[in-house]
Parts: C-alpha cells; structure tokens; sequence
C-alpha cells in the first residue's frame, strides 16, 4: 500500500512538471490527506489506463500497419478461442478489483464525519452560499463580489476574475470541520477543488461531508450543479487559517452579531438604513432584481417603478420576509436579520426614484418576522 | 389534417400484401403523401436518417453557440438564461432527436433486408412511430419562443429546477418527451418483433449479424426504460401542474428521488446510444479485414451482459446525491464491472484485424477511429467511475470530455460509418471517395481538439453549464471553440457526399464490398422498394 | 397521416388539444378499423399473427415498467426518504431541519408545514377489498368468455364478456366513490403529501387503465355480436384478455402496497 502509494505519487507528478505551476492541467493535489489520496488514485487509474491503452492500440495499430491489403495480406481465417477470451475476460477482472481495493479505502474515510471541532452548516440559495457557525450564532451570506463591469469586459479582469465574494468562509487549519449542507431553493454543490470537497446541497434534507485542512491559505471553488441562471456565478472562497486566529476571528464575529441584534429597538434614520440597504441589496438581490432595480422581467420582476410595491408598503414587507412559494423569490426571514430586512425594504421604497419617503423601523420587522 | 387514404392504399402494403397475396405494385400515392403515408421500411428508415441529419445540425448549431460564448472570458454575445437553454437544447435534440433517431432509421432500412424480411413486422405502426418525431420536436424546438424561454435545467432536468423553479413551457417539455418516447417505445416494439419473427427460414438467433443482435437488445433496453422516463416526467407535470409533492421534501418527497427515477432511464439510454454503435462496427471491421468476426458468440454475450449489468449502475451519476455508504460502493463496483465485457468487444474487434487483409475505404477509417476514440472515452468512464475521484470529476468539463468521446467519436463516427457503407445499397452509387476521406480526416482532427482539451479544464476545475469562466480555463477553452467551428463545418462536407451519392457516382453492384458476407448483400443496388417477397433461403456459413 | 393529426394536436396549445386528441381517436379508430377489416378479409397469415403477439407482449411488458416508476416511488419514499427525513438511517442529520417531524407510514403529518398531510386513510378492508374481489372475479369470468369462444359457444362468451365489462365498470364507479370519499371526508387529496401523491398517482393510473380495458373489452363484445372471431382465430380478443389481466395484476400489487402494507 505504501510503496503503491508513493510509487503513483512518483511518476504521477512526473509529466505534470512542464506546464507552470499557475496553469494547471490536472487534478491539483489539495491540502488535506483526503485530497491527495484521491489525487494519487486518479493518477493510479490514470497510468493503468494509460499502459492498456498501450498495449490495445499498440496491437491495433501494429495489425493495419502488417496487414495492408494493399500490400498484398491474406486474410487467415480463424475467429475463435476460448482460451484467449477467458483470458481477456478474467484479466481485466483482476485489474478492476487491484482499483477498487485502494477507492474503497479512501471513500470509507471520507464518510466518516465522526468526531468533528466545529460544525458549519452550508446552505445554497439561488445564487449564494450561507455559512452558519453552528453553536456560534454567526451566520453570513457569501455572494459574488466580481464587478459586473468586469464581466460585460468594460473593465479589464483581475486575476480572480468570478472567484470572488463577499464574505468567504474562515476555517481554522488542522481541525476537524464537519459540513452540514442544505439549500433553500434548488440543488446546488458546495465544490472547492483543493479540499476535495464537493456535495450536492439539497434542498429539504442534509449532507455530511468533512474537511480538516493541513495549510493555511485561500482556496477557490464553485457551485457545480446547475442551478439556474446564476450557476455560473456562485464561487465559494474558503480563508483556512491558523487556530489561534480562527478563535479571535469567530469571538470577534459573535461580538458583532450580537451588537446588531442589539440595535433593533432603536430608532433607525432614513440615511443610516439606506446605506445599510444598498449593501444588502448589492449582495443579495441584485443577482435576480438586477442592478438598478430593473429586474428581468417576466422571470424576475422590476423593482423600480413598481407600481404595487410603491402603493403598498405592507406587501412589500411581506414578499421580502416570506417570500413567493412558488416562485424563485426566497424567504429572508431566517436569512437575514431584522435590521437588514428593514434596510433593504427602506432602499427599494426609495432608490431608483421609487421616493416614498417610507423608513421601515427594525422593531417593525422583527415583530412580524415573530410571528 | 392529413385526407384518408383511398381505401384500398392500406392493404396494399402489408406484409400479408408484400407477401404475394396482393401483388398491387401500382397506385403508389404521388408527392408529398406517398412519403407521409408509406408503410415502406426502405421509404422510412430514409425519413428516419434525413430527420436525424437535420436534427444534428440542429443541436450542432445550439453547441456552436455554446461554443462561441464560451470562446472567451466574459459574457459577449448571450446571457446566461439563453445559455442554459442552449446546453438544453443541445442535449436533447442531439440524444433524443439526432443519434435515437439515426439508429432507428438504419435499423429500419437494415434489419429487414440482413434477416431476410420483406419488410418490418408491423408497417401501420412503423409509420406512426415515425410522424410523432418531428411532432415531438416541433414542440420541443417551440418552446424556445415561449414566454419565459424553453428548457433552462439541463438535459438531465433535476427537479426541482425543473418543477417549482422552471419556465412556463416545462408543460410543453414534458409532452413532447412523452411523444418522442412513445415514438421510441412503438418503433423498439416493431424492431422486435421483426427480428423474432420475420427471420428468413434457416436463420437461428445465432446466425443474425450482430447488428440486428446489438438493435434487438437495445430494443429490450428502449421498451424497459422509456416507460420509466414517463413515469417520471409523468410526476414532474403532476408537481407543476396539480400540486404532489413528489420531489419536495416539505411534503415528504424528495429531489433525489427524481434522480434516481431519470437515472434508472437515463444510463441504459447512454447504452442505447452505443450498442447498435457496436454492430455497424462488428459489421464493417470484418469486411475491410476479409476475415470472419473474431469471437461471434462472446460479442453476443457481451452485449447482452452490458445491458443487464446497465440496470444496475444507474447511481454512478448521483455519486454525490448523498447516498449512503454501502449504496455508493455498490454502485462504483457494477459501474467498473461494464469494463469487462465492453473490454472483451475491443478485444474482439483487434483481433479481428490481426492477421487480416486490411484496406482503408471510408468506413472503415471511421470504424477504426471510433475503436480507439471510443476506448479512449471508456477509460475516462472508469476514471469516473471511481467513486472517490468523481467527487473531483463530477459536474466538470471531465464529464464533458468522457461523454463526447464516447458519444461523437462514438456514436456519431459509427453512424457516418455505417451510412458510408451501406450508401451504395442505398443508393446504388459508391460515395466520393476524396471528399469522403477529406471528410474523415477533418473529423478526426475536430473531434479531438474540441473534446481533447476539455479533459484539462475539467481537471483544472471548470464546471460544466456555466457561460463563464475564471481566468485559467481560457486557454483549453479557446481550442475547444475553435475546434468546434472546424469539426462542425466538416460536418457539411458529409452533407455534400450524401448528395453527390444520391444524384450520381461509380456505380455500385449488388455485393459493394469485396469482404462482405451479410444478407443485405444479396438484392441489387440500390435495393428496390421491395425486396425478398419470397424469403431467401438462408445458408450458415460454415467454416 | 396519423402524425399529421398529432401533428395538429399541440402545435398551437390551448383548446386545440381537446380536438387534437378527439383527431388521435378517430386516426386510431379508423386505423384499427382497417386492421379490423383486413383481419376478417383472412389478410393475415400466421405470421402477421405472431407479430401482433410478440407487438402485444411487449407492449405490456413496457407498461408494467411503466408502473414500476409509480411503484419504485412509493417504495423509495417509504424505505428512505421519509424515516431520513424522521432521523433516521444514514441521512438522519437531516431531521435538523424538520424538528418536530415524525417520521411514520402512512404520513398524515408531511415535514413542511406549508402542507397538509390526510386527516385519516382509507381502510383496505371496505371498498378497496370490494374492488379486489371484483376484479379478480372479472378475471375468472374473462376466462370463462375466453374458454366459450374456443369451443364456438358464442352466447356464452357474449355473456360472460358482458358481465367483465359491467365489472369492469363498477370497478370505475366505486373507484370513483372512493376517490369522492378520499377527497370529501378523509383529506386526501393531489396536494396531501406524497401520500397524496403515491396514492393518486398510482390508483389514478391503474383507474385510467382499467377504464382503456373496459372500452376495449367493450368493442370486443361487439365485435362478438357482429361474429368477428373465429375459435382459432381471435389475437384481437385475446390481446384484450392479457390486457386485462395485466390490470388485474397491477391492482393486486396496488392493493397490497398502497392498501394493506
Ligand atoms: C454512449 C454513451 C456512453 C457510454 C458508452 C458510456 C460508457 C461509460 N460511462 Fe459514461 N456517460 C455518458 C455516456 C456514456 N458513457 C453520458 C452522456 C454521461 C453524462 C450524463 C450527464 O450528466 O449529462 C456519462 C457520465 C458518466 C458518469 C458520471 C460522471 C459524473 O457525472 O460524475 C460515469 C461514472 O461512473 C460514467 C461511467 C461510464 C463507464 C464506466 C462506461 C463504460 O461503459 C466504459 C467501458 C469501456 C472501457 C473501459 C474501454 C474499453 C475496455 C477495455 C480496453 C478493457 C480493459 C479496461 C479496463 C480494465 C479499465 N459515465
Ligand atoms: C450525441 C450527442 C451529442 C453530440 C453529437 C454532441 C456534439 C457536440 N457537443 Fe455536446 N452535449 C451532449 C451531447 C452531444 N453533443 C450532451 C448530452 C450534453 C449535456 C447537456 C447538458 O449539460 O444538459 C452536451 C453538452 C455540451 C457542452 C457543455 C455545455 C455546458 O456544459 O454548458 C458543450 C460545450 O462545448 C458541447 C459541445 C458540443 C460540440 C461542439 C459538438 C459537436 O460535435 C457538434 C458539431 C457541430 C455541428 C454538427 C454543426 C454543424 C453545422 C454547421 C456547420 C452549419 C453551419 C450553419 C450555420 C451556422 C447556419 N456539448
Ligand atoms: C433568487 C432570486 C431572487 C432574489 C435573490 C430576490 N428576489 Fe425578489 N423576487 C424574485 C422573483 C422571481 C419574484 C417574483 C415572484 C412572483 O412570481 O410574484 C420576486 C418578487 C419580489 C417582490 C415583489 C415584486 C412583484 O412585483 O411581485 C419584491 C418586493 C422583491 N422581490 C424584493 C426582493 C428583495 C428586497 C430582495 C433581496 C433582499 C429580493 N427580492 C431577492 C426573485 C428574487
Ligand atoms: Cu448553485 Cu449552481
Ligand atoms: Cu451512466
């Protein structure tokens, strides 16, 4: 097993040293013991491939070139052996199993979420990742933060160019994080290569998978599994750091959570809340309302200059707590907090020239959402 | 609406009538209604082969546009719910509408005359079964005008993108599946009974080209798994449309459910698309080699061992669903288990040409590319099959990779192959060698530097279904667009032979290839509308 | 032709349908119609003969996949996602989101509360067993017209195929009282839970197959009226006999598993 394992680790990196380390063209090989596990079996697999391949058009090509008709062959006349056919019938049998041996070790590992530091529930939404701390009362929404300049190509693309977001998720290194993953709408799939971490979210039930990172660092990945128009634009950035920092970093973020809830009762001023509600709106809304509030109609309605949403500010709040069932329009009152909903409500009834003049109150929100 | 028949039309072209009974040759229907009411295997299986042409630039045209917004970086010529529907588009049309259709046609003009048949079992319901393809697809293809845009969730349409989150047309969706299946189902239904009971006098099971043998057993695939797809779909227009909760865990459904349901369909289909791939090529290999198929019995065997063990793989797509343990290990070992009898085939089809006469007509090139081209896609799906790697591979331009190998190189190749080879039955002219060589070599050439690069990217990283990209991937994108453009022009110069072929040409005798043994060989080219009135008598080649 | 019928049917959507459809049956019709015809012209030989056998056999065969779908269903959400969702089994984490959900069969209180589960199920044991018994008496009584047409006894068979056919039809007609009484009085409805929803979707297509058979036995029984058969020569009525009991067979697994288990 080992010398198996060092052996495919060996050659496998051989012609792979040519391209530059920036650009790759294989599987990367992680930073977590899983990740180079499954790195070394695609590369065993790989070369067994690779020699039958060999060996296959080797005898193939070996025969067009010998016996060219016009080169005069004679066809013999023989098209049966039971020997042979046994043989190529049991051989590849025996490879077969020598791949398996090693593919069941490493997915039995990985289906072991047991014994896990932390809990993080992962939860997908049309077309951003929540992060839930579970225990730790924090919770963010991570949503694409490439410009949309860069995009249409007005602006020239950086070298993250749609690997960007928000608020990436922080993990702590050398500790064992086991994933919770659900989502709010469709399937999506939390993918992050150099974890060797990819699994479906589904909608309405859990997935368990696990990570236990040996480097600090950033790593960059994508929602894999179609998910409607913004599939394309749903990365995952995972910041894994050391354990001392990921502590003062999680306290840091209880504190401030704690701090917003705080504030609901207060009273809140039309500048304050729209600040605070363009911000939200840029994370979260703006994917399916579009900047601008113009929206995609018939899929994805205007917000600017709707009619009802501007005659009536009671529908408005309940759209955006309870959301459309039924329709791609997701409840936001487990998503986001009262004061947010307050401020992304408060921005719509008065960007775009919708100018109500409306300030919706945190304490509002929060006693409908109670109830 | 389409005037009756006068009433005799009918009655003059069943097997009873082509049979001798009723010896009317007269009184064909002129125009556009001879061709809409024949009953004619010949006159169908030609119908079947010009829909799927069409149908094939079709969806190649959708995958051009694909390609071309994929060309680079950036959102350029189409937005990203267009680009869905594109995708969609394209894997439909080309799996249902382009490669089932194409194999159906040349099982149609094929299996009849290499069994010695006057014509299919059931004309009446043949004919049928054709007319509701280009319904169903008219259907299909309209969708893309509805309000809301056509299909948007992908060929495999997951619920429930595909139920609660779909665009208004996902009715009209639905229908036309359920009409191109029961197409499928009727035209499997009709395949079947010609072979078990048309057969000339004297020709056991044993005796029937494997091409007949491969299409007998992707009929019995057809009939077991389509109605599962209705089932399925079935399901999804009740969720839409009255209200279950089939796939939603809120009513105690669930999503995954649905895949499990489309998968049980959807990986024999993958089959269905590859074993009748693997006759023409059993029928072509011997003949340019003029030696006998090496290993008869175990390639029959063989297939029937790849479409019983295709019943049991199906989760090797839901790898990542979150299936238990013990489910994903099942799954992963029948998976791998396919390699051996599809490994016995190439073995086979090697050893064929060892020690043979080997001569490099047009269908033979594509016959010896799709061997290697196709092992080479095999390879990539036992790498996907490997459970743990495919929690990296799955959903990336890997996938991509393995499934146009197996199915351009694959089935497409396999189709122009056999359309080479038995154009001059056809037609009674041999096609343009030149052209078809330029053709083949154009091809191979495209083929491998659209798909090849897609290998990288997907191992890079790329996920499939997205219409742009990080900055890494643009390089094998790139090449991949530009192939793209080149294979899919190629594409017209087969178009031009077929032509060509059709109007003029070396002429071709009865037996076109020197190495040819099958039955289909003995009526004249072009065969006549009618053929083998009074059953052949079918001698064993013995050896 | 036929094709251009269909052809018809969904091109412009809406109420075409209705007449599209009413096209389908008048295409189907007269296309029978004429093998009808050909058929007592003594058109067909043996051949033809076995061919409408081996048609028939599998065209059975793909119905009972077809029901393999509904039932793989049922069984799928009964083995696996309902206790999941419960907490139970391998991907019991999953009752995090359902906390107050009890995972048990028949579900009367779906996950979700934006559903309504049934208030009660229908007992096996009262008009569900009826049907059973009716069904499988319509079977036998089938076999009897079937065994009286082979020995030219042709007023049995008429007979005995009335009597199927009006059993066949209080088999739809309590069906129909059941499903007015699921929906009145026990709450089970399309949108009840996939409880609802097996149940429908199962029953619903086993009704709908069962109505098909009745028609065709009907035309049968015509067709025996106008003397169309011969006692070696009937694949029309037998081809109706294994259709039928086909049905019945689905219905004894639809009893069992949506009824009794
Ligand atoms: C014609 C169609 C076709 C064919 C023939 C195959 C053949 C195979 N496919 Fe493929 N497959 C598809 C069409 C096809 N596939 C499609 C369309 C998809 C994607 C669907 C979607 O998601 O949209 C897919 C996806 C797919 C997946 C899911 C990937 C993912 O989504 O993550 C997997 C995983 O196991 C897989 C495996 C295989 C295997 C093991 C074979 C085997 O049958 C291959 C066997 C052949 C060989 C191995 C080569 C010859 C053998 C030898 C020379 C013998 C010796 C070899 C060894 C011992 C290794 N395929
Ligand atoms: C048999 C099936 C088949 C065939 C033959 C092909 C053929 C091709 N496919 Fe594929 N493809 C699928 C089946 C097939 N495909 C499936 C099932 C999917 C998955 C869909 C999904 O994700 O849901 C897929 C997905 C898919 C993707 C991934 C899309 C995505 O994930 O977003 C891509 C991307 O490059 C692609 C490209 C191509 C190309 C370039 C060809 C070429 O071979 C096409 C060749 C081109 C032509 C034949 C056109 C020639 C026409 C002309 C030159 C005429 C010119 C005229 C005018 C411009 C007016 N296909
Ligand atoms: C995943 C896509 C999506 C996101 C994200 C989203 N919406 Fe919506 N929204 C919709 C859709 C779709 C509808 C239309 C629902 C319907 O059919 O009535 C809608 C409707 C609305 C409406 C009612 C308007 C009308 O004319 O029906 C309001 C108000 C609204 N959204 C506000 C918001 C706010 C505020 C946010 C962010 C906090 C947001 N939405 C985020 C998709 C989204
Ligand atoms: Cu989320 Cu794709
Ligand atoms: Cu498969």
């Amino acid at each position: 097993m080992r010398a198996l394992r060092y052996w495919s680790t060996y050659i496998a990196v051989l012609p792979f040293l040519v391209p530059t380390a920036s650009y790759a063209w294989n599987m990367p090989i992680g930073v977590t013991d899983v990740s180079g596990d499954i790195y070394r079996l695609h590369m065993t697999i790989f070369w067994i491939c690779v020699a039958i391949g060999l060996l296959v058009f080797g005898a193939m090509f070996y025969s067009l070139f010998r016996y060219r008709h016009a080169k005069g062959a004679k066809a013999a006349h023989f098209h049966e052996n039971t020997l042979v056919e046994v043989l190529w019938t049991a051989i590849p049998v025996l490879i077969l199993v020598a791949m398996a041996v090693p593919a069941t070790a490493t997915l039995k590992q990985m289906y072991d979420p047991s014994d896990a530091d932390l809990d993080v529930m992962i939860t997908g939404q049309q077309w951003r990742w929540r992060y839930e701390y579970m225990g730790e009362n924090v919770a963010f929404t991570s949503s694409l933060s490439t410009p949309r300049v860069q995009i249409s190509g007005e602006e020239k693309r950086g070298e993250t160019y749609l690997l960007d977001v928000d608020n990436p998720l922080v993990l702590p290194v050398n500790r064992k994080v086991r994933f919770l993953m659900t989502s709010d709408d469709v399937i999506h799939s939390w993918w992050v290569p150099e974890l060797a971490v990819k699994q479906d979210a589904v909608p309405g039930f859990i997935n368990e998978n696990w990570v236990r990172i040996n480097e600090p660092g950033i790593y960059r990945g994508q929602c894999a599994e179609l998910c409607g128009m913004d599939h394309g634009f749903m990365p995952v950035v995972v910041h894994a750091i050391e354990e001392k920092a990921f502590d003062e970093w999680i306290a840091e973020r209880k504190a401030a959570a704690e701090k917003e809830i705080s504030g609901i009762d207060r009273d809140w001023k039309l500048a304050e809340l729209m600040e605070r509600g363009q911000a939200t709106y840029e994370a979260i809304c703006v994917s399916c309302h579009q900047p601008g509030g113009k929206g995609s109609p018939p899929a994805f309605p205007a917000l600017a200059g709707n009619e009802q949403l501007i005659a009536d500010q009671a529908w408005h709040l309940d759209r955006v707590i309870n959301g459309v069932s039924g329709a791609a329009m997701p409840a936001f009152r487990d998503t986001l907090n009262p004061v947010e909903i307050a401020a992304v409500v408060t921005y719509t009834r008065n960007a775009w020239g919708n100018d109500t003049g409306d300030v919706v109150q945190p304490s509002v929100v929060a006693e409908q959402v109670d109830q | 609406m389409a005037k009756l028949p006068p009433k005799s039309m009918p009655l003059h072209s069943t097997p009873a009538a082509a049979d001798g009974q009723l010896n009317t040759h007269t009184a064909l229907p002129k125009g556009v209604m001879r061709w809409v009411l024949t009953t004619n295997h010949k006159e169908i299986g030609t119908l079947y082969l010009l829909f799927s042409l069409s149908m094939f630039f079709v969806g190649g045209v959708f995958a051009l546009v694909v390609r071309a917004e994929l060309f680079q970086p950036g959102l350029q010529l189409i937005d990203p719910e267009f680009f869905n529907q594109m995708t969609t588009m394209h894997g439909l049309i080309m799996v249902f509408a382009a490669v089932m259709p194409a194999f159906t046609g040349l099982a149609n003009w094929m299996i009849p005359l290499q069994i010695g048949a006057p014509d299919m079992a059931l004309p009446r319901l043949n004919n049928f079964s054709f007319w509701l393809l280009p319904v169903a697809f008219t259907l299909l293809l309209s969708t893309l005008l509805m309000p809301g845009g056509g299909p948007n969730f992908g060929w495999t349409f997951y619920a429930p993108l595909s139920t609660t989150y779909a665009p208004a047309s996902t009715t009209f969706f639905i229908l036309a599946i359920h009409i191109a299946g029961i197409s499928s189902i009727l035209g499997a239904i009709n395949i079947i009974a010609t072979i078990l009971n048309m057969r000339a006098p004297g020709m056991r099971l044993m005796d029937m080209p494997l091409f007949v043998w491969t299409w007998l057993i992707t009929a019995f695939l057809l009939i077991a798994v389509m109605p599962v797809l209705a089932g399925v779909i079935t399901m999804m227009l009740m969720d839409i449309n009255f209200g279950t909760n089939f796939f939603n865990a809120a009513g105690g459904g669930d999503p995954v459910l649905f895949q499990h349901l489309f998968w049980f369909f959807g990986h024999p289909e993958v089959y269905i698309m590859i074993l009748p791939a693997f006759g023409i090529v059993s029928a072509i290999i011997p003949t340019f080699a003029r030696k006998p198929l090496f290993g008869y019995t175990s390639m029959v065997y063989a297939t029937a061992a790849i479409a019983l063990l295709s019943f049991l793989v199906w989760a090797h797509h839901m790898f990542l669903v979150g299936l238990p343990l013990v489910a994903e290990l099942f799954f992963m070992y029948s998976t791998m288990l396919i390699a051996v009898p599809t490994g016995v085939k190439v073995f086979n089809w090697v050893t064929t040409l060892f020690r043979g006469s080997i001569s490099f007509e047009p269908p033979m090139l594509f016959a010896l590319a799709f061997v290697v081209l196709f092992t080479i896609g095999g390879f990539s799906g036992i790498m996907l099959a490997i459970a743990p790697a495919d929690f990296q591979y799955h959903d990336t331009y890997f996938v991509v990779a393995h499934f146009h190998y197996v199915l351009v190189p694959g089935a497409i190749f396999a189709i122009m192959a056999g359309a080479y080879y038995w154009l001059p039955k056809w037609t009674g002219h041999y096609p343009n060698e030149r052209l078809a060589q330029w053709h083949f070599w154009l091809s191979v050439i495209g083929v491998n530097l659209t798909f090849f690069p897609m290998h990288f990217a997907g191992l890079a990283g790329m996920p499939r279904r997205i219409p742009d990209y990080a900055l890494q991937f643009a390089d094998f994108n790139m090449v991949s667009s530009i192939g793209a453009f080149f294979f899919g022009t190629s594409q017209l110069l087969f178009v031009i032979v077929v032509v060509i072929c059709v109007r003029g040409g070396k002429k071709a005798p009865a037996k076109a290839w020197e190495g040819a043994e099958d039955l289909e060989w003995s009526v004249p080219s072009p065969a006549p509308l009618h053929t083998f009135e009074r059953p052949p008598k079918f001698e064993r080649s013995t050896s | 032709m036929v094709g251009m019928g269909v052809k018809l049917v969904y091109g412009n959507g809406g109420i075409v349908a209705v007449v599209g459809a009413a096209g389908v049956l008048a295409i189907m019709a007269l296309w029978f119609g004429d093998v009808i015809q050909e058929s007592r012209r003594g058109l067909y030989d043996e051949q033809m003969d076995r061919s409408f056998r081996w048609g028939m056999g599998w065209f059975i065969f793909s119905e009972v996949m077809f029901f393999a779908a509904f039932f793989g269903a049922l069984f799928y959400v009964r083995q696996f996602a309902v206790p999941w969702l419960g907490g139970e089994g391998e991907k019991g984490v999953t009752a995090l989101l359902w906390p107050e959900f009890v995972a048990h069969w028949p579900l009367l209180n779906p996950p979700g509360s934006s559903v309504s589960g049934p208030e009660q199920i229908l007992s096996p044991w009262q008009l569900p067993l009826v049907n059973t018994l009716i069904l499988v008496t319509s079977s036998i009584t089938l076999t009897v017209a079937h065994e009286g047409l082979k020995l030219r006894y042709r007023h049995t068979c008429r007979n005995w195929l009335a009597g199927t056919v009006l059993l066949g039809c209080i088999f739809i007609f309590i069906q129909g009282v059941e499903y007015y009484e699921a929906y009145a009085h026990y709450g089970i409805t399309l949108e009840a839970g996939i409880f609802g929803a097996t149940f429908f979707i199962l029953t619903g297509f086993h009704g709908l197959h069962v109505i098909i058979g009745t028609i065709i036995l009907g035309v049968m029984l015509l067709r025996i009226h106008k003397n169309h058969f011969g006692p070696d020569h009937h694949f029309g009525f037998e081809a109706a006999c294994w259709y039928w009991h086909f049905v019945d067979v689905v219905w004894i697994g639809l009893f069992v598993f949506v009824y009794v288990i």
